[in-house]
């Protein structure tokens, strides 16, 4: 008997954890192909240089099985790409081979493939590929690409600049010249990459006897992979088949499209056998989307009350050497320029964007995409501007958050907002951290020499965006999920999702969405995706879209099952449907709650007895629904963070105490998968915050290209994270789930920069490059006291 | 990441290892931990023709007190000292620097004759040795020598080993009636490579310091006995004056190497803040 009580809200454990727990995760590398052959890539150890010479003799010498193909060899059967937007026509953006012809731009950028029978084998051939290079100027200083004097990274394009926007309401210049206290500052925030713990991963397998590709990856996106491949290698669209085994996580790096899994799928080609290429970790650092990467001067203007005049931003971007390839490739910059001073009420604003070219990794979405940069501005703006006034930071953001008076309305970045819950965020936040004895420890230690500090911040968070960002600028993405429902004869249920498992435990929450609308538990739901040839057509797993997109899919088919089973069994028991309902795994009556009929019985006459039902009465025990957002662009979910910590003014060492976390993210489905989700993304904005950088010398070469030298955040480092919650249904959706992915990421370089320069005050110093270093915050210190 | 070819031998005995070494010399390389030596190979930065495992010669082992000095052998795993009562016993600073080296997975297999051996500058136990005047025995089908750990450590990973010698042992004074030491490191990270590193060892009656000995490691190409530094608090009562005179000191005594991590300037400047704070608890300790 199942539990009849609902089990959407329920803190339900995921029985994939379990699984994985067990050591039965299968990844991409996992997985067994006969007569495979492995590859590996030559890269370009300069940061921009021209080919003048490959000779793949010595690599056969050595390692007779082995095969080497060029960049011109794979250009024979897919040509280069160039990444554009059909609404950006001033978007300049240069073609990108597959693997490198004539000129390679980024230190790590392919230049040619080695297959051997081992991935041993195809690594020593790989060492003995002679390349004779000619370097070539690297523009690789972000701030210097926009110099007249600068390096070009590509010298046929003339200059660096790939795109140049302009965001402006009311009137800026006047309201910040008018304002009573004026705060500016110059943000860095460093180039850093997402680094899932298992790389990216392909298998291609085409099979010359029916021409299909299949192909197993790691992948985020498999129908963008699908259409990519088709389009690309010219293979029909439904012989290409796309599977996504157990993916040890993504944030974004996984959704692009890569040339080196189009170049393995090509090899393949050629070849006609499997052939596999699973990025090492060296090389995960030197051809992974990089993201953030960003300088921004920002000025604030308040009036003697501290409420907000006017506000001003000025972003310079980084694309690295390519813009990745497939999907609008601004947003880094434009959610900068869109999202900063969202929270607030203004409405004099400006927001310049630049972005330019430099010789380093394609540029890609990563957790939380230019999010967590305005809100870094923002919110150290308001702190300043909260300090000028002689405000307490929390009432300055008080005052000046958006009132649910002025909603619905567009801030002068452009986003639509319906409604907020601010307000009842901060003062659950400042509950929880209990903000009033914080503040009074913080002054008592202060008089013994330590320097406690506080950050609050207030973020917004676009999730699930929809078809208005993709459909005009002409992306091959699906903005829309689907689902199947299906009640086998035992009476158990089948979903099969287009929703991608990434490690985030969505496909959990979907039985729980199909065990409500069905009346049976969530044990009884098995759910599966994965397979562009087996399940509905759909976008995959980014932009925090699976339960508010794909849930609200698994949600409609299941409403459609449920609807059919009902008739179904008013035919059995001659009974009219609109009397019945469905509870505790069986079909009960809507009035008395009397089970009727199980679903186990519905099933096993739905699928082996037609013989018993009416004549004229098709069973239909499987529906499938697909789901766009169609009610709003995008579901805004917001929330506010906290972060309490030490600093060492001796050593720099920034000590994190504690962080919290309301956030509204809409119904919740099941609290431990957010909260999972929160927590995993406040670790990540940490990351960026005080350790992660990709660091570059002058000329472009990567210099910390592993996890001893590229600083991800460790448990050790962590502070205790509590999560709290506020409720403010979606509008326009069943569910009313809204994302929750990217919140943690979003806030949480806000809250520590906020808190570090709180710490620091006393002293005079503040910092206002991410991320903050020891050596950063001994530095502003020393200058302080100069 | 593979590692290039390479052939693999197991000796059972310290005499067919050396031999081994004897044959092979620079193209053979000690495999005992492989905490350093795997990655080595994946990143194909070293490419030896021949690793010998030494993992299964009884006479590396072990952790041993006799006449006054503890003898830790070469294949002594990290988890071993860390749980050792000889060491938390006779050698408080060790004690003290293991739970900084690495991590669990880590300590469980990487060894004490690795850490020396390998040399890396930012390597805690190689300070240690240097601070506690260790002496180190190394054997080869020469026979046996001694090195005092001060002249053991030449430059970047480079040691007093020859191509055809085996780190054998470490012999470690114990600590003495009314010796203190005191271990301080800062990492960005814990369990990352120090950026800067300190190992006091010293002579503490009331305040007055004596037999002061200071190590520095993170900050330069291989650990340092700070002798200007040791020199500054030798015979003093330990105050805020003698603290600056030895903060100073240490600016001659270190040379840093920055680095995207930190710089020269910064490295001196952690480097004279633990070295402070170490002798301000080794003092404050009694």
């Amino acid at each position: 008997m199942a539990d009849p009580s609902p089990s959407v809200g329920r803190p339900l454990p995921r029985s994939a954890a379990r699984r994985l727990a067990f050591g039965r995760g299968r990844y991409a590398d996992d997985l067994r192909f006969p007569g495979l052959l492995h590859l590996a890539f030559v890269r370009s150890p300069h940061a921009h240089a021209r080919i003048v010479r490959i000779d793949p003799a010595p690599a056969i010498a050595a390692v007779p099985n082995a095969r080497v193909f060029t960049g011109a060899d794979i250009a024979r059967v897919c040509g280069p790409w160039q990444a554009s937007v059909d609404n950006l026509p001033t978007l300049v953006s240069p073609p990108q081979h597959i693997v490198a012809v004539d000129r390679a731009a980024w230190q790590g950028e392919p230049v040619a493939a080695v297959v051997a029978a081992s991935r041993a084998e195809a690594e020593d051939a790989a060492a003995e590929v002679v390349v004779e290079w000619e370097p070539l100027p690297a523009a690789a200083i972000r701030d210097r690409t926009l110099d007249a004097d600068a390096a070009p990274a590509h010298p046929e394009l003339g200059g660096n600049l790939s795109y140049a926007t302009l965001i402006r309401a009311g009137d800026p210049d006047a309201a910040l010249a008018e304002a009573a206290h004026t705060v500016e500052g110059r943000f860095s925030f460093a180039r850093h990459t997402g680094v899932p713990l298992e790389p990216r991963a392909v298998i291609a397998d085409y099979d010359p006897g029916e021409g299909t590709l299949t192909v197993h990856g790691s992948h985020q996106a498999p129908w963008h992979q699908q259409d990519t491949l088709s389009r690309h290698l010219g293979i029909p669209e439904h012989l290409v088949r796309v599977v996504t085994p157990d993916i040890g996580g993504g944030f974004g790096i996984k959704l692009h499209i890569y040339g080196e899994e189009i170049a393995v799928s090509a090899v393949s080609r050629l070849l006609g056998r499997p052939v596999k290429y699973v990025a090492d970790r060296m090389e995960s650092f030197v051809s992974d989307v990089q993201a953030r990467d960003q300088s921004v001067s920002a000025r604030m203007g308040v009036d003697e009350d501290g409420g907000i005049r006017g506000l001003a931003v000025d972003a310079l971007s980084s694309f690295g050497a390519y813009a990745a390839y497939g999907r609008p490739p601004v947003n880094e910059g434009m959610m900068t320029i869109m999202m900063t001073g969202g929270p607030y009420a203004n409405g004099h604003y400006e927001g310049r964007l630049r972005i330019a070219f430099q010789n380093k990794p394609p540029s890609g979405m990563y957790r939380a995409v230019g999010q967590p940069i305005a809100c870094a501005v923002t919110e150290q703006l308001v702190d300043w501007a909260a300090d000028a006034a002689g405000i307490d930071p929390v009432d300055m953001r008080r005052r000046n958050y958006w009132t649910d008076e002025a909603c619905p309305l567009t801030t002068p970045g452009g986003i639509g907002i319906r409604r907020l819950s601010l307000g009842r965020c901060l003062d659950r936040l400042v509950a929880m951290m209990d903000y009033g004895a914080l503040r009074a420890e913080q002054a008592a230690l202060r008089r013994n020499g330590v320097h406690r500090g506080i950050g609050v911040a207030t973020f917004l968070e676009m999730t699930s965006i929809g078809p208005e960002r993709y459909g005009p600028a002409g992306a091959h993405v699906s903005t829309q999920d689907g689902a199947t429902v299906r009640l086998e004869p035992s009476g158990a249920v089948r979903c099969v999702t287009s929703v991608v498992e990434i490690g985030q435990g969505t496909h959990a929450a979907l039985a729980q969405i199909v065990a409500d609308c069905l009346g049976t538990a969530p044990q009884h739901v098995a759910v599966v995706g994965g397979d562009t040839a087996l399940t509905p057509y759909g976008g995959g797993a980014w932009a925090s879209r699976g339960l508010t997109i794909g849930g609200e899919a698994a949600w409609r088919a299941a409403q459609g099952l449920r609807q059919n089973i009902l008739e179904l069994a008013g035919s059995i028991l001659q009974a009219d449907p609109a009397g019945l309902d469905l509870a505790g795994g069986a079909v009960c009556d809507r009035a008395t709650r009397e089970a009727r009929i199980t679903l186990a019985e519905i099933g096993r006459i739905g699928h082996f007895r037609h013989d018993t039902l009416p004549p004229g009465v098709q069973p239909e025990l499987a529906v499938t629904r697909h789901y766009v957002p169609d009610a709003v662009p995008f579901a805004l979910a917001n929330g506010v963070q906290g972060s309490s910590l030490e600093v060492d003014t001796e050593t720099g060492e920034v000590r994190l105490l504690d962080h919290w976390v309301v956030e509204d993210c809409g119904r919740i489905v099941n609290p431990l998968l957010v909260e999972e989700q929160i927590r995993g993304g406040v670790v990540q904005g940490i990351g960026g915050a005080l350790f992660e950088e990709c660091c570059y010398d002058g000329e472009g070469q990567m210099l910390n290209a592993s996890f001893a030298d590229y600083l991800v955040p460790m448990a050790a480092e962590m502070p205790d994270i509590h999560v709290g919650h506020v409720e403010t249904p979606l509008e326009g959706t069943a569910l009313g789930a809204k994302g929750a992915g990217e919140a943690g990421t979003v806030g949480a370089p806000a809250a520590v920069l906020l808190a570090v320069n709180d710490a620091i005050r006393p002293l005079g110093a503040q910092v206002s490059s991410l991320p903050v270093t020891p050596e950063s915050v001994l530095t502003a210190i020393a200058a302080a006291r100069a | 990441m593979k590692a290039p070819r390479f052939s693999y031998v197991r000796p059972e005995s310290l005499g067919s290892a050396l031999e081994l070494l004897a044959e092979h010399g620079d193209e053979a390389r000690i495999l005992a931990g492989v905490q350093s030596l795997m990655p080595t190979l994946n990143m194909r930065l070293s490419e030896p023709r021949l690793l010998i495992d030494i993992n299964r010669i009884d006479a590396l082992k072990g952790i041993s007190f006799e006449d006054g000095t503890v003898r830790i052998g070469a294949l002594a795993r990290h988890a071993e000292l860390l749980a050792s009562p000889l060491v938390a016993e006779h050698l408080p600073l060790i004690a003290a620097a293991m739970p900084h080296v690495a991590h669990v997975a880590v300590r469980n297999r990487g060894t004490f004759g690795g850490s020396i051996a390998l040399a890396d500058p930012a390597a805690e136990l190689p300070a240690c040795a240097v601070a506690l005047d260790a002496t180190f025995v190394l054997a080869s089908l020469r026979g046996r020598r001694t090195v005092p750990a001060r002249s053991f450590f030449h430059g970047l990973y480079e040691t007093a080993l020859a191509e055809d010698e085996l780190l054998v042992e470490a012999r470690i004074p114990a600590l003495a009636a009314g010796y203190r030491s005191s271990f301080l490191e800062f990492a960005r990270r814990h369990g990352d490579f120090a950026l800067a590193g300190v190992c006091c060892h010293a002579h503490v009656d009331g305040a007055v310091l004596s037999d002061v000995r200071l190590a520095c490691f993170g900050s330069e190409d291989r650990p340092l006995f700070a002798g200007a530094a040791s020199a500054a608090a030798e015979g003093r009562a330990w105050s805020g004056d003698v603290k600056q005179a030895v903060k100073a000191a240490l600016g001659g005594d270190l040379d840093p190497i920055g680095s995207f991590h930190a710089s020269a300037a910064t490295r001196l400047h952690l480097a004279q803040v633990l070295t402070g704070r170490a002798l301000d608890r080794m003092v404050r300790a009694g």
